[in-house]
């Protein structure tokens, strides 16, 4: 057999992680409700399945556009033959009107600094072959998205450097976190070229505050280097506080015209706000011109669909359809994370606060048989393997501390997940039930519990079974 | 200001190259029947425009592959969430099947070794990433594809060596120009990894020969070195010889399957660029693995993987496809090369791919790049087409350009030679041939033209009459 390159064989592409080990355990037995009720229920998939009835709607009233049509006249050639990688205008153009109402209009984007690409994956990667040399590191805040490891390293090389981020201020980056990764970076010869964040956070399901953003843009400031800003939860921003662009903060700064407002980069996606991945559309948004005009060459090897840029063009452009998709979807968004939260709490577990996202940041260090990862490992396996529900560990978000989870809440039925609540419910109560008084329970949550409010008022074990009648 | 990368800087992206220049040219003054008369006509993009009234009717007929009936509707949330990078087992199967036909139903093609990608581009890269390391390299024969430079290179580190291949034998692959090739780059401290051969050819329209794909075979197994088989023209074979893929070669000679991969797209056998609909099928079940999951970087739309399902799957529109495209480019190819020979301009014989190789090598005013770079010039801004000079697809002989045939209508085609008669005639007349310089009228009215060409009963491959001059191609 010929030799293949080193690619194929090491395992930079992540999928040895638990995070897709778990997603394989899910196919190898999916739950059903009628055809495999025990089987394991998905909750490791960040999907936003809420609101399909909106576009679907939306699609019945406007047959043509799916199907190749422009006022009445079929335009399946012109489309067909579509490759310019500038991409579709009238897309362009509504796509960042979409991005802009997302951002309460507080933001203008120019249509000449957008770059498409097939999803955030894409955009992703394509901005580290733009930004970074192979050796080079990029910075990134933990608990971060297991798929980074993957798209901004296995193809370029490059290195990620984490920012240690910790449930003592509730995950917030902060400036002494950024010095230390930056320090650490270099006794590791590593050459610092930027940050990555991702805004909303995923996994935590949190907006960046007014600080965070002000931090970040003085530490590229003074260190010289690139902000990359994944904000492809944007639009799952269902309550306060508001989100804040990145963007925004340059803004306030008066930081427009500066060498600051070049350095900073923006992805997008379509896959988590508008509920839309199968169909790969992704975005890479910068204001150094020599960034999009490479990342226009890149977008080659990846660019979206005409047949979809046109489909999407048509929706974005429907101001109407848009205000009223964002608002519902917000509030089925806000119910169902409240279905979660409610479920867990009845469980005896708490999650992380959070306005955004698909997902809850759950806290289940109180299940761990010790403080280790591999206790939280033990705990995860029996989630997947005998409660029968598919979560991802924090430590395949690589989390500093162990026995958090990622748990998503928007990719199933209401019933579903009330079914997995329940038998997290029931799992919790066999392993907590027997082993341990009520009174030791309440001590070890109150010993995990941060210092700061949780919203969810804390009951006793006794309480909580008098309510589910 | 803080640096970017090498890669973003530098001009590894290949469009500094004068294959992109007419382009650009092009697009400040692109020819428009009524609103541009005098602008440029594009016969530098390899795009088949010849079918689509052909494949939107069945678009038409078949609103759900398009998710627009009620019982498409019913597919969209299904469609959309549909990220898997396996790719839809239907889509998948489809296009095995589409690549199976377009054989003659030679070899049949197993849908799990397909593996989605961003267009044949976004396959290139992605196997230059699983078959080789910076540094390495893959020997590919000229005259070839200016995009390779791009897209095997640019981000991948990898170099290309080129087999030069010389138009004293029509530019055959022979194994004496393979090794040439291969000790060069041992010379240069190269590591090769791996043959690449487009056939059908770009730039050359024409298919390799069994015994050429069975040197290839031979060369690639004796050195160890992987086989990539660009056959996106698969289905561009308008005319014999009957098109043979390495698919069928492997069948009929000893070889190691872990070495052989083909990169495939809808892109030119069915006119559709804009969809991005790119593969690449491997018998080397590492390389599957990897390039599966690479192909994160680059899937098809779900929403274009549904359509293309439908479409393919439905037998009775590929069957008669496959047909009509053929019917298409061969009259097309006939009636240009025809009127081209009329004006003494010949070209390699050729019976594939969108374009022609068109022999200029007389009107050079000496053997030089630079003298072809002069008559390129010339034939965009004086006579105002758009063609690709050989010299973009490294051809090591000056004079040659690829012109493309297929990505206009019959005006267009019109027009074009007749800018090309008039170029002949006025600056060239010595290479036209007698008989068509005592016509005193250049102003002969294209219907005449085309009914000259029409009687002289061109045979169509695949009906035994003559096409009457009233069965007219309507593109």
């Amino acid at each position: 057999m010929g030799l293949l390159s080193r690619k194929v064989t090491c395992n930079s592409h992540g999928q040895d992680s638990s995070y897709f080990l778990g997603w394989l355990e899910y196919e190898k037995n999916p739950y059903d409700e009628v055809k495999n009720p025990r089987g394991i229920i998905q909750m490791g998939l960040a999907e936003n399945q809420l609101s399909f009835d909106l576009l679907e709607s939306w699609l019945d009233k406007n047959p043509d556009v799916a199907g190749f049509k422009r006022d009445g006249q079929s335009i399946f050639k012109e489309l067909a033959l579509f490759q310019d990688y500038h991409g579709f205008p009238a897309f362009k153009k509504a796509l960042l009107d979409f991005m802009a109402e997302i951002r309460g209009n507080k933001v203008t984007f120019d249509p000449n600094r957008i770059v498409l690409t097939a999803g955030a994956t894409s955009a992703n990667e394509t901005l580290m072959f733009c930004l970074a040399e192979q050796g080079d590191a990029f910075l990134l805040p933990t608990p971060y998205y297991p798929g980074f490891d993957r798209d901004l390293r296995w193809r370029t090389g490059v290195e990620i450097v984490p920012i240690k981020c910790t449930s003592s201020n509730r995950f917030k980056i902060t400036a002494s976190a950024l010095e230390d990764a930056y320090q650490r970076a270099q006794r590791k010869n590593l050459r610092v070229k930027g940050v990555l964040v991702t805004n909303p956070s995923n996994p935590l399901g949190t907006t960046m505050t007014r600080e965070e953003l002000d931090l970040l843009v003085n530490f590229i400031t003074d260190k010289e280097i690139h902000l990359i800003s994944d904000e492809i939860y944007s639009g799952t921003v269902f309550s306060s506080p508001a989100f804040v662009s990145i963007m925004e903060v340059l803004k306030d700064q008066n930081l427009e015209k500066t060498e600051i407002w070049e350095r900073v980069h923006i992805v997008y996606s379509l896959s988590k706000d508008l509920g839309l991945p199968g169909f790969r559309v992704g975005a890479i948004y910068s204001n150094d011109p020599i960034v999009v005009a490479a990342a226009t060459k890149m977008s080659s090897f990846g660019l979206v669909s005409s047949q979809t840029q046109y489909l999407l063009s048509a929706i974005l452009s429907d101001k109407k359809f848009t205000k009223e998709y964002i608002a519902k979807n917000h509030k089925r968004l806000r119910k169902r994370r409240s279905m979660l939260v409610a479920g867990l709490e009845k469980a005896g577990i708490d999650c992380l606060e959070s306005n955004a996202g698909l997902f809850c940041w759950v806290d289940m260090r109180h299940l761990l048989s010790s403080d280790t990862f591999e206790a939280e490992m033990e705990l995860w396996k029996r989630i997947v393997y005998d409660v029968k529900l598919n979560i991802s560990p924090g430590s395949s978000c690589h989390c500093t501390e162990p026995g958090w989870f990622r748990v998503c809440f928007a990719n199933m039925s209401e019933d579903t997940l009330k079914l997995a609540m329940q038998r997290l419910k029931s799992f919790v109560g066999s392993i907590t039930g027997h082993d341990r008084s009520h009174q030791e329970l309440k001590n070890s949550r109150r010993k995990f519990r941060s210092k700061w409010v949780f919203r969810l008022s804390f009951q006793s074990f006794h309480d909580r079974e008098q309510d589910e009648r | 200001m803080v640096a970017i990368s090498k890669i973003a800087t530098g001009d590894g992206h290949g469009e500094n190259s004068p294959y992109f220049d007419g382009w650009k040219a092009y697009e400040t003054n692109p020819f428009h029947p009524t609103d541009r008369p005098d602008g440029i006509i594009q016969m530098g993009l390899a795009e088949n425009q010849l079918c689509f009234n052909f494949i939107k009717k069945w678009v038409m007929k078949h609103p759900e592959a398009s998710l627009c009936s009620a019982q498409g509707v019913n597919k969209f949330k299904e469609t959309a969430l549909f990220q898997d990078y396996h790719g839809m087992p239907e889509f998948r199967q489809a296009v095995a099947k589409f690549m199976g036909k377009v054989r003659g139903g030679r070899v049949e093609f197993d849908p799990d070794r397909i593996v989605m990608s961003g267009g044949a581009t976004g396959a290139h890269e992605m196997v230059a990433f699983c078959l080789a390391d910076p540094g390495e390299a893959f020997l590919v024969p000229t005259p070839y594809y200016p995009g390779f430079d791009r897209d095997l290179r640019w981000r991948t580190g990898v170099e290309l060596v080129p087999v030069v291949c010389k138009s004293s034998n029509d530019f055959k692959i022979t194994t004496n120009a393979l090794e040439t090739a291969y000790e060069k780059a041992k010379e240069d401290n190269l590591k090769v990894k791996g043959l690449l051969v487009t056939n059908p050819s770009n730039p050359l329209g024409n298919i390799l020969d069994r015994d050429t794909l069975k040197g290839i075979v031979e060369f690639i197994n004796e050195k160890n070195i992987h086989l990539v088989g660009d056959e996106i023209y698969a289905a561009t074979v308008f005319m014999e010889p009957e098109f043979v893929s390495i698919s069928e070669i492997i069948e009929e000679v000893e070889c190691k399957r872990d070495l052989i991969h083909i990169v495939y797209s809808l892109s030119k056998d069915m006119g559709f660029p804009g969809f991005r609909v790119g593969l690449v099928y491997s018998y080397n079940d590492s390389v599957l693995s990897c390039a599966r999951k690479m192909s994160s970087f680059g899937l098809v739309s779900s929403q274009t993987q549904h359509l293309i399902a439908s479409m393919l799957s439905d037998d009775d529109f590929v069957d008669s496809f496959i047909v009509e495209s053929k019917e298409q480019l061969f009259r097309r190819h006939k009636y240009f090369t025809w009127s081209l020979s009329q004006v003494g301009i010949g070209s390699l014989k050729s019976n594939a791919g969108l374009f022609i190789w068109m022999d200029l090598r007389k009107l050079l005013k000496e053997k030089t790049l630079e003298a072809e770079m002069d008559l390129w010039r010339v034939i965009i801004n004086e006579v105002k087409l758009n063609v690709s000079p050989g010299s973009s697809f490294h051809c090591n002989e000056p004079g040659w350009f690829r012109v493309c045939f297929a990505n206009m209508d019959d005006h267009t085609m019109e027009v074009a030679l007749l800018r090309i008669r008039t170029f002949m005639l006025e600056h060239n007349k010595a290479m036209v041939p007698r008989k068509l310089c005592s016509q005193s009228s250049l102003k002969l009215s294209f219907s005449r033209r085309r009914d000259d060409f029409m009687s002289q009963s061109i045979m169509s491959p695949h009906s035994p009459l003559p096409q009457s001059p009233l069965v007219q191609a309507r593109t």
